[in-house]
């Protein structure tokens, strides 16, 4: 068990203690509903804050809990601690039904999936207010017998929603440490690119969401013990999703404990303003504070102190990078050149074929960006894709790498079909890419970006394996001095590398390169021409889309040529390059 | 369920126009700048609101006709909507946080209006409010009247302004790519300010005509949140008709199963519609 892990216990422990030491009762409801707003603003975190999917529906599987406990409790006569599984089990259903339909339709994202959830609450309070789960006048829980945890009820309540809230907070912790929180977090920065590297972002989402919503449904059926009369008009309101909302942002979102803090600040706040004289003067100024704190800290206090560290950690790589004077180039240096290297003898084109694209075509609302193209790739080769602009180069990596849906055809990896599979099984099954323009998750360091290539990739590999195969691709790729920054910190060039080093370090068997040179000086190009040669060393096959010749003459071993989305040349790069075809296609035809 | 006589349903449909068109005026200000300015600017809520008790004040203790604060009251709004808008400028904020921000404000200026005008339901009293007349044998009462004409009027005049004058040209393509349309000379900053002002100025009207049709509360604000988001949304962000139709029919759909079920199963309609919207168009509204 790590520190943070038994420090959340130990604290945990520490608060059990309160209901014995005597205290006026106030302190219990007031830690009460500390404990309560943890368990809601840290549950919302675990889908919308890892994943960036803000939702305004908690308060739906907040009442749908809160809903099951008054109604088996209160109508059914259920014993109270036997309904709670039930408010945790029914949220999380709903939750994932809800997913299951709403995660499938990729323009809702942003404020689109908070409107959706919004208007989700309403839906389904207005369901519950006409029929016999509740029917209008609302459910008493007057006679429901509290269970005996403390010395009184109300400690016994306390108690209860304390152990909520550890068991949130333990939860919250361990799903951002674990693989479901890196690939949440990349969802977060860019899912098309998470779900390109491997991560299974339906499934993901969908899991955040059942946690997200039972954890939230545990708090409201606690809370309907508490309150001990449920209505519709109180539950499913905005304030409950508001609220969480601005406890997330005030404590930071993208930290686990962010909301924890946020909803001890607000809920304080709250509490000692409104028992004070002025309840009005106190709620505009948790109004004030929540404008200021936004204006000034728009990534919460949590993220206040995490952008200081990062920014500390680019000083120190830009100070490394002074002393070593402007030689740093990626590939040039010391380390990198004795590096991983050879560990398969430099392979040669074997005439074994590694992918194989039968009839593949793409259209785009009658565009046939890819029309019926035949293509073997053998392993061990670089073959070079080449083509005029918008001949369909870029298409043919994007449905390769399973990012568009092919339209016709079929294409098989290793002898696997590959057609119809999401993108993130392509990854998994040995396949990476880079894009062109660099898609770094930008809220992830550099050595995370590498991480999770590593972790999701092909090679699927466990954390500390994955950190280390992650150092030893920044090494290879000359970036290792700034594993701590963020991609903002990059210059193009670097970035370009850094897309390189993510593909590496996922070990695929097939690289797909989409103009990794394009913007880059002539040395720069020079050393990127040894490092792909030395990442075709290592034993990986490379589909290589280029404009600048040189580089292509260099490198591949055949070069095929693309026109209007049909293959036209295949072949060795002198010969296919004096086919009339081809030169027609880039100077056009000659009139006679 | 019984099926209401054919009198009773156009009379719904007929209140369920012009409730919508309420819906409508007070999401047109709110659409504009969320399409236009990518803020979702929820203090638009508490402006109405703060309109309507400032309108009912005069109303009150002034002894002012209602419709005369419709003169007044927009030109100071404006000025509050563009010095919000200044403030906000100054820091780069995110379409999610201005929500919160904007969150924030509308507290704010719920506490005020419960310090003055404390947290008791208010009525403006006025001449217009037992005024109705009667066609086809339906009640048309004239306070909703003047509402449904003043949506009717100015979403039509702001898609003209947006369609056929330079500056509506230039907010469109603003909207659309504000560092291009900075590199063709469209000054960003002033647009933003006057489009900032002028939704602040569609809020004081919509407020005004909330006071002359409601009753009013503090606790009122956020019980129309949801149903003017679905309106916008259902209209399409940055449009000048579309939130008044989507509010209409969500209005007439709400009557009709007000009419036809009963009032408290009214929500289901508007929020399924939107829902089904955005899962079947979602982005297009």
């Amino acid at each position: 068990m790590n520190k943070t892990f038994s420090g959340i216990l130990a604290a945990g422990a520490l608060l059990a203690v309160v209901p014995w030491l005597g205290l006026p009762a106030f302190y219990e409801s007031f830690l009460y509903l500390i404990a309560h707003w943890v368990i809601l603003a840290m549950s919302w975190n675990i889908l919308s804050g890892y994943s960036g999917y803000f939702s305004f529906g908690h308060g739906v599987f907040y009442g749908v809990g809160m809903y099951a406990t008054a109604g088996l409790a209160g109508k059914l006569d259920w014993p109270f601690l036997a309904t709670l599984p039930m408010a945790v089990l029914i949220p999380a259903v709903l939750g994932v039904l809800l997913g299951a339909v709403v995660f499938r339709v990729k323009a809702v994202r942003g404020e689109l999936f908070a409107l959706l959830t919004l208007a989700v609450t309403f839906v389904v309070a207005t369901i519950i207010i006409n029929t016999r789960i509740d029917g209008g006048p609302g459910v008493y829980l007057m006679s429901v017998a509290v269970p005996k945890f403390g010395p009184s009820a109300s400690s016994s309540l306390y108690l209860m929603a304390l152990t909520g809230a550890v068991l949130t907070a333990l939860i919250a912790y361990k799903v951002q440490q674990s693989k479901l929180g890196v690939g949440l977090s990349a969802i977060h920065d860019d899912e098309d690119v998470a779900e390109v590297m491997g991560v299974p972002t339906y499934g993901y989402k969908l899991l955040a969401l059942a946690l997200s919503s039972g954890l939230a449904g545990l708090a409201g059926g606690i809370h309907a013990l508490f309150v001990q009369y449920v209505t519709v008009g109180e539950t499913f309101n905005i304030t409950v999703p508001l609220t969480v909302v601005l406890m997330s942002c005030l404590g930071g979102s993208r930290h686990w404990a962010g909301p924890a803090v946020g909803a001890v600040l607000i809920t304080s706040m709250l509490y000692f303003f409104t028992a004070g004289n002025n309840p009005v003067l106190g709620k505009a100024l948790v109004g004030v504070v929540l404008i200021v704190v936004i204006l000034f800290m728009p990534n919460g206090v949590m993220g206040y102190f995490m952008k200081r560290r990062a920014q500390a950690a680019a000083r120190r790589s830009r100070e490394i990078e002074q002393s070593l004077g402007s030689v740093v180039h990626a590939g040039l240096t010391p380390e990198a050149a004795k590096a991983p290297a050879a560990q398969v003898p430099a392979a040669e084109p074997s005439g074994q074929t590694l992918l194989e694209a039968r009839g593949l075509s793409k259209a785009f609302k009658g565009v046939q960006a890819l029309s019926e193209v035949d293509l073997q790739v053998y392993k061990g080769e670089i073959l070079g894709l080449l083509g005029p602009n918008g001949s369909g180069k870029s298409t043919f990596i994007n449905v390769v790498s399973g990012h568009y849906a092919a339209t016709g055809g079929t294409y098989a990896f290793e002898g696997r079909e590959l057609v119809g599979k999401a993108a993130h099984e392509v990854a998994q099954s040995g396949i990476a890419r880079t894009y062109q323009i660099p898609r770094p998750f930008m809220n992830m360091t550099v050595l995370e970006n590498v991480i999770l290539s590593a972790m999701f990739g092909g090679a699927a590999m466990s954390r500390p394996r994955a950190t280390e195969e992650a150092k030893r691709c920044l090494e290879f790729t000359g970036l290792a001095h700034k594993a701590d920054s963020l991609p903002d910190d990059l210059n193009l060039h670097q970035r370009k590398f850094l897309e390189l080093a993510r593909a590496l370090a996922a070990r695929p068997r097939l690289v797909l390169l989409d103009e990794v040179l394009s913007g880059m000086t002539p040395s720069e190009i020079d050393e990127a021409i040894v490092l792909i040669r030395r990442i075709r060393d290592q034993g990986a096959t490379i589909v290589f889309v280029e404009h600048v010749m040189r580089a292509v003459m260099a490198l591949c071993d055949r070069v095929a040529v693309l026109n209007h989305g049909k293959l036209i040349a295949v072949g060795p790069a002198k010969q296919v390059m004096s086919d009339p075809q081809v030169v027609s296609a880039y100077l056009g035809k000659p009139h006679a | 369920m019984t099926l209401p006589s054919l009198n009773l349903l156009l009379q719904s449909i007929l209140s369920g126009v012009f409730i919508g068109a309420l819906y409508g005026l007070i999401g047109l200000g709110l659409g504009l700048t969320w399409g236009l300015l990518r803020q979702i600017n929820l203090s638009h809520f508490g402006l109405v609101f703060l309109a309507a008790y400032l309108s009912y004040q005069m109303a009150t203790v002034g002894q002012i006709d209602p419709l005369l604060a419709l003169l007044v009251l927009p030109p100071l709004f404006f000025l509050f909507g563009a010095l919000m808008q200044w403030v906000l400028s100054k820091f780069s904020i995110t379409p999610f946080n201005s929500l919160l921000a904007t969150f924030g404000l509308t507290v704010v200026l719920e506490s005020i209006i419960q310090g003055i005008w404390t947290a008791d339901f208010r009525r403006l009293e006025s001449g217009y409010n037992d005024l109705k007349f009667k066609v086809f044998g339906l009640f048309v009462p004239v306070p909703e009247l003047i509402t449904f004409c003043l949506a009717v009027g100015i979403a039509v005049a702001i898609w003209a302004a947006m369609r056929y004058t330079d500056l509506g040209k230039a907010l469109r393509a603003m909207a659309e790519d504000g560092p291009i349309a900075a590199a063709f000379g469209i000054n960003q900053k002033g647009l933003s300010l006057i489009l900032a002002g002028v939704c602040a100025a569609l809020a004081a009207i919509a407020g005004v005509c909330l006071a002359l049709t409601f009753t009013l509360a503090p606790s009122q604000i956020f019980a129309w949140v949801g149903v003017v988001f679905a309106a916008v949304m259902l209209g399409g962000l940055g449009s000048p008709l579309g939130p008044l139709v989507a509010g209409i029919i969500i209005g007439v759909s709400e009557a009709i199963t007000m009419a036809v079920a009963s009032p408290s199963w009214a929500p289901i309609v508007s929020f399924s519609l939107l829902i089904i919207m955005l899962l079947l168009r979602p982005g297009k509204g």
